[in-house]
């Protein structure tokens, strides 16, 4: 089933215009990162190697955080492993719709795997096959723009103070809660929604940080398998 | 334009982090995931995720977020994505001014 040049070019097109917006809401962030890594005495090179290499954006601000003189490499590895842990639950869960993938594509294709590109994912997989073209399509400018606008942060300097006082942060959360909701009509949507953001805030008020996010999504998972709903 | 030692290992254990956590789907056998109560929550992961990710960021961080939160659920419901993510811009720009 080799998709015709038309199709596989239509998918990457349509790819791009999906995280559009993404792009446009992330580009500011990343023109701070930048801005600060300035004051942690990272190079431009280094800055953007980092963007190039870990590519996700939270962990990296954490990482300016507790950037020091000379970096302590276990720790960053350590905070960005407990940051960036959810990946790995969105990647058990992508995986599933990567059936339509060459098999050496797959990894390639979870490498670039960022929260948006994640939820844009799944989203399009639960209305139509994903296709590796439609991901590119959606990948490749994401990437492109972090990494270089990092970089012009960082050449530039601060710029942009607060992206969070123009409401800018809002972007992704917008775009969070409107994929949500367009999983609305399957059955124990509401459990698993009252489950996880429940739990999710509770583990945030009591223990700060990127716990609340795995704690609340197995509570979710595990809502939907064992609470009300459908027969099995 | 110059990479420290010192921060190119810290670079790269950031890096090898990620990727583990990234790549941790590949070790789900296929047919595990699709059957029963197992299946079910893998049904859920994505809305489970989300809203792990976004129900602290909404509801505690004062009400001006928690009021650009609900105008953004209620613009979700009937408009397209853009215009979500712009009105959503806009309620927390607006309510974190007057809070």
């Amino acid at each position: 089933m080799t998709p015709s040049p038309q199709t596989a070019w239509a998918d990457f097109r349509a790819g791009v215009f999906t995280t559009l917006p993404a792009i446009l809401a992330a580009v500011p962030f990343a023109l701070l990162l930048g801005a600060l890594s300035q004051g942690k005495g990272l190079t431009v090179a280094e800055i953007g190697l980092m963007s190039a290499l870990v590519f996700a954006g939270a962990s990296q601000f954490v990482a300016l955080d507790i950037w020091g003189a000379p970096p302590v490499w276990w720790l960053l590895g350590l905070t960005a492993l407990v940051v960036n842990l959810r990946h790995a639950l969105m990647s058990l869960s992508l995986v599933r719709h990567l059936g339509g993938f060459p098999k050496a594509l797959r990894p390639l294709a979870l490498l670039f795997m960022v929260d948006e590109v994640w939820a844009f994912a799944e989203a399009r997989a639960a209305k139509q096959p994903l296709t590796p073209a439609f991901y590119a399509g959606m990948v490749v400018f994401f990437y492109l723009s972090w990494v270089l606008a990092t970089m012009a942060g960082a050449v530039a300097g601060s710029l942009l103070r607060e992206p969070e006082s123009l409401g800018l942060d809002f972007a992704f959360l917008a775009i969070f809660v409107f994929l949500i909701l367009g999983f609305r009509a399957r059955p124990g949507f509401g459990v698993t929604l009252a489950a996880s953001a429940g739990t999710a805030v509770l583990v945030h008020l009591l223990l700060p940080g990127a716990w609340s996010i795995m704690a609340g999504a197995v509570a979710g998972m595990a809502a939907a398998a064992f609470g009300p709903g459908r027969g099995s | 334009m110059s990479v420290s030692p010192d921060a190119l290992l810290a670079i790269l254990a950031m890096a090898a982090a990620t990727v583990a956590c990234r790549l941790a789907g590949l070790v789900l056998p296929a047919r595990l995931a699709t059957t029963g109560r197992l299946g079910r929550a893998f049904e859920a992961m994505p809305v489970a995720i989300l809203s792990a990710i976004v129900a602290p960021l909404l509801l505690t961080h004062g009400p001006a977020d928690a009021l650009a939160g609900l105008v953004v659920v209620g613009a979700s419901l009937r408009l397209p994505l853009t215009a979500v993510i712009l009105l959503g811009i806009a309620a927390a720009a607006g309510f974190r001014a007057l809070f």
